[in-house]
């Protein structure tokens, strides 16, 4: 019953690139193989084909014995597939989506009443067996969406990124799930863009661009690049002017920034550099520190590109500047009897980078919304640079720049039309015009692609397009909704360095995102839950939370699950 | 037959019934929809001629032009108002609160004494050709009247030598909701047919459950039975509900039998849900599905069924285009059967294009819909 592919290439029709080039690898029994890599790497491609609902264009496969091009029809019976979005139908409920399910999958009659209870009591969906779907919560959708896969006791499960716009709390449930199937002998395929999943994985296929990056456990890919990871602590300056520092430096390949450190990957064989020479200030210190699969990826991807770094303005003093730019105050937002954001109050300094994190459903992007103008709120006050959004909304809309979740410019029109159509939505003309167009295309390197419709860019200048937009009228706020979910980790390190640059130059951000590597970069971190804010403090303060004995470094989605584990207690 | 596909062919026709039942927007398109269509078409929509307003401009002031607007005033057909002068009418036709305009020139009297031909002029809005046609008629007919009674009066009693005496046969007072309410009975069965499945088809596209469905061991057959069986059903319910409505409260006969009626439905739902699902397999969302269901089925059926525009008035191209247009097949029987009676003579030629439609589609269906997603 072995699933094994070799060199399996497929491409759309019409597409100017193969949606996967020869993509080898296996899937063993008893064990859950990662299919590891960012949106558009080929991940669901590639299941589809495992599937037998694609056919390659070349290679070999063989699925649980079988071939999916003659055998489709064995094949489905013995493979479970719960692709993205679960395909539940959300206006039956969950018993009669289990039925029907049942009288596809050709479950015997005798057998269905144990096999309901057993798959009822492992999703503990028991007690919503006769609640239409579509009124389930994400995590209970997509409990029931692996029940219904897990009708027959397939022999291969194929799981298409289960864990996407589910919050921390049902995504470790999930694992726990997933883990006990694999006492019976069942082989799981999870697809993921997260990669601190992979290494939750017994093997990992990582995917970028339609080509396999590495097969094998996760441990292998982090042992490779032992030694290479480190960690700048107790840094007294500016954190994000350390991490730009140590980017421009040879010796280093990669970094992020983790609430009050930096992270760096060194290239092979160099010596770290030394904290003080990076601008941490006397007390900063260089510690090592375990590999992530995150940092073997950014190494096999040759790091960060380092050209692709903007260049920055000396930092604005941010010291001692204490103003409130956005200020919400009892911010409060009803949709008829339901209370989406529950008297919110926070303010953000200038030059701050401050995150909205929450559950789905918390209310984080209501709120978002009421900040940026977007949204009307019940009562309440919501300011920004000085402007009332609800007495002087066009005042204060003019001092923000919002870049939406999706892409949001006009695909069919050229880079040039798209600052052009911008600058006019802003009210620039003249000179001011001509200023600021010239200088968003100087500052994201825009000028190779001028003349290109924005819809065929690559990924990481559709967002540099994207961005550029949003700040040409120079706002003093920039609001970024889930701006890197889904991308690749060279994109995200790219986006955050312009904005980074941005904050530099005095801007100040706020952010909403689910991403736990993307609220490593906020100056203070806002945790929304049932419409409440809950906690608010920077990331190592939430994380100091959440430490105890049993957990020395806790990450921080282990502090998020915490408060919202004790906040739900608390309610209960 | 195995008992496997029966069992897959069931869930999927009760999935599809539930969804029905519990979708305010399938049942919306099916209950609702016709009910407006036929209300529109049974109250709204007339094109019958009652009381036209029309100006009398009696420049000759006359004996026999004031009995010549008496003729008119007394007509049901018109709503005359009089006038000394042409020109005062003038805006109004323009404006379009007049019909047309009846002019008894000046010397009219003098003519008819010196046994000159004497002549009455008509002006109509050509902008609304069939009013303006029915104008004439009906200023025609009055003047006919007028020349009888003073033929009379003259002592000539003698009737006209030939008098043409019409007789309109199966709708005798020429009621337009009459042949329109049977006609939107085919626009809607379109509707529901096609653009209603071609919806539901692609719903499961955008939704990713036609992706979940494709990984189970549904085949084609499973699942073309699996759509086509729920809503032949739904379609049949609103034909009997949109005929009940025809003959209770808009009082259209039915002088066919509820047999044929049957029969001729159903082999026409065939053809349309067949035209539907060809439609799911080109379109993936709702917009697209909607676009080309407008499109290819319901634009068609709506202006070359024959439905409001005769076929016979239409130019020789688009007569020809309406053969391939399957409402067409449709109206006829239904014209037929509701205001004529069952005439195996009209039935049967367009029962059999209807069938070859429904055979025909329903073949292209299975062999077009996919069981992976490309290639």
């Amino acid at each position: 019953m072995t699933t094994r592919f070799e060199n399996l290439t497929f491409r759309f029709r019409g597409a100017p690139s193969a949606a996967l080039d020869g993509v080898s690898g296996q899937i063993a029994a008893g064990r859950v193989t990662g299919l590891v890599g960012p949106d558009g790497a080929g991940k669901t491609t590639l299941i589809r084909l495992l599937d037998g609902l694609l056919l390659a264009e070349s290679g070999r496969i063989e699925v649980c014995g079988l071939d999916p091009r003659r055998d489709s029809r064995r094949l489905r019976e013995r493979v479970g597939y719960m692709p993205q979005r679960f395909g539940l139908y959300e206006d039956l409920t969950v018993i009669e989506n289990l039925r029907l399910y049942a009288d596809l999958r050709d479950l015997p009659t005798a057998e269905r009443r144990a096999t309901f209870d057993r798959l009822l009591g492992f999703t503990d969906l028991a007690r919503f067996a006769s609640r239409r779907a579509g009124a389930l919560s994400g995590g209970m959708k997509q409990k029931l969406g692996l029940a219904c896969a897990l009708l027959r006791r397939p022999r291969l499960l194929l799981l298409d990124e289960p864990s996407v716009g589910v919050d921390p709390v049902s995504r470790r449930e999930l694992w726990r799930m997933v883990g006990d199937l694999l006492d019976d002998g069942i082989a799981v395929l999870w697809s993921t863009a997260y990669l601190d999943e992979a290494e939750r994985c017994d093997d990992v296929i990582l995917l970028n661009a339609g080509r396999v990056l590495f097969v094998g456990p996760p441990a292998t890919a982090t042992r490779e690049i032992a030694g290479r990871s480190i960690q700048v602590r107790h840094i007294t300056g500016n954190r994000r002017d350390l991490l730009d520092k140590a980017l421009r430096r040879p010796e280093v390949i990669d970094g992020v920034i983790q609430g009050d450190s930096v992270r760096l990957v060194l290239a092979e064989g160099v010596a770290a550099p030394d904290a003080a020479d990076l601008g941490g200030g006397t007390k900063a210190r260089v510690e090592s520190v375990p590999p992530r699969f995150e940092d073997a990826f950014m190494a096999r991807l040759g790091g960060v590109h380092k050209s692709a770094l903007p260049a920055r303005a000396a930092a604005a003093p941010t010291v001692g500047n204490t103003e409130a730019v956005v200020e919400a105050r009892d911010l409060t937002k009803r949709f008829g009897q339901f209370t989406a954001t529950d008297r919110v109050n926070f303010t953000i300094r200038s030059g701050e980078v401050f995150g909205l994190l929450g559950p789905n459903g918390a209310g984080k992007s209501t709120t978002f919304r009421m900040m940026c103008g977007l949204l009307r709120p019940t009562s309440g006050m919501a300011r920004v640079a000085g402007r009332d959004l609800l007495e002087a909304p066009g005042a204060a809309r003019r001092r923000i720049g919002y870049m939406a979740q999706k892409f949001s410019l006009y695909g069919d029109l050229s880079v040039r039309r798209n600052l052009d159509f911008f600058a006019g939505v802003y009210g620039l003309s003249g000179r001011r015009r001509r200023d600021a167009q010239a200088e968003m295309i100087e500052t994201f390197e825009l000028t190779p692609h001028l003349d290109r419709k924005a819809g065929d860019l690559p990924l990481g200048f559709k967002q540099r397009l994207a961005l550029s937009c949003a700040v040409m009228h120079r706002p003093s706020v920039l609001f970024l909704d889930e701006p890197t979910s889904g991308v690749d980790p060279q994109t995200r390190r790219e986006f955050w360095a312009h904005i980074n640059a941005r904050v530099a130059a005095g801007v100040t951000v706020m952010v909403t995102t689910h991403f736990m590597e993307e609220a490593e970069y906020c100056d203070r971190i806002l945790l929304v839950h049932r419409g409440r804010a809950i906690a608010v403090g920077t990331p190592d303060d939430l994380k100091a939370r959440a430490r105890g004995a049993d957990r020395p470094d806790p990450t921080l989605e282990d502090a998020f699950l915490d408060l919202v584990a004790a906040e739900t207690a608390a309610a209960a | 037959m195995n008992a496997a596909r029966w069992r897959r062919i069931g869930g999927l026709i009760r999935k599809e019934s539930i969804q029905i039942l519990r979708d305010p927007s399938s049942l919306l398109i099916a209950g609702v929809l016709p009910l407006v269509l036929l209300v529109l078409f049974g109250f709204g929509v007339s094109l019958d001629a009652n009381r036209l307003p029309i100006g009398l401009a009696l420049e000759d002031t006359g004996a026999q032009g004031q009995r010549l607007a008496r003729v008119f005033a007394a007509s049901r057909f018109f709503d005359v108002r009089v006038d000394h002068d042409r020109r005062h009418f003038e805006d109004d036709l323009a404006a379009g609160h007049l019909k047309g305009i009846v002019v008894v020139a000046r010397g009219f009297e003098a003519r008819l004494a010196r046994g000159d031909p004497a002549s009455v002029q008509v002006i109509t809005d050509g902008t609304e050709a069939n009013t303006a046609r029915f104008v004439e008629n009906y200023a025609r007919g009055a003047w006919q009247v007028w020349r009888d009674q003073r033929a009379i009066d003259a002592g000539d009693a003698r009737p006209v030598p030939v008098a043409l005496e019409p007789r309109f046969w199966f709708n005798p007072e020429l009621q337009s909701r009459n042949y329109l309410v049977p006609g939107s009975i085919a626009v809607i069965m379109t509707l529901i047919g096609t653009l209603l499945t071609a919806l539901v088809v692609a719903r499961e596209w955008e939704r990713g459950t036609m992706e979940a469905l494709l990984s189970t061991p549904v085949g084609t057959v499973d699942l073309l039975a699996g759509k086509l069986v729920p809503y032949f059903g739904l379609g049949m319910a609103a034909m009997a509900m949109a005929t009940l409505l025809a003959t209770q409260v808009f009082g259209v006969p039915l002088r066919g039998s509820v047999g044929w009626l049957i029969v001729a439905t159903a082999v026409f739902l065939v053809a349309a849900l067949a035209m539907g699902l060809l439609i799911s397999t080109l379109a993936r969302n709702q917009f697209q599905a909607a676009q080309i269901a407008v499109i290819s089925a319901f634009l068609p059926a709506f202006l070359l069924s024959g439905f409001v525009f005769e076929i016979d008035a239409m130019p020789p191209v688009i007569q020809a285009i309406t053969h391939i247009v399957p409402a067409r097949y449709f109206v006829a029987c239904l014209q037929t059967l509701f205001l004529v009676g069952d005439i195996p003579a009209v039935l049967l030629p367009n029962l059999a294009v209807l069938t070859g439609f429904a055979g025909g589609l329903v073949v292209l269906v299975g062999l077009k819909t996919r069981q992976r997603l490309e290639g």
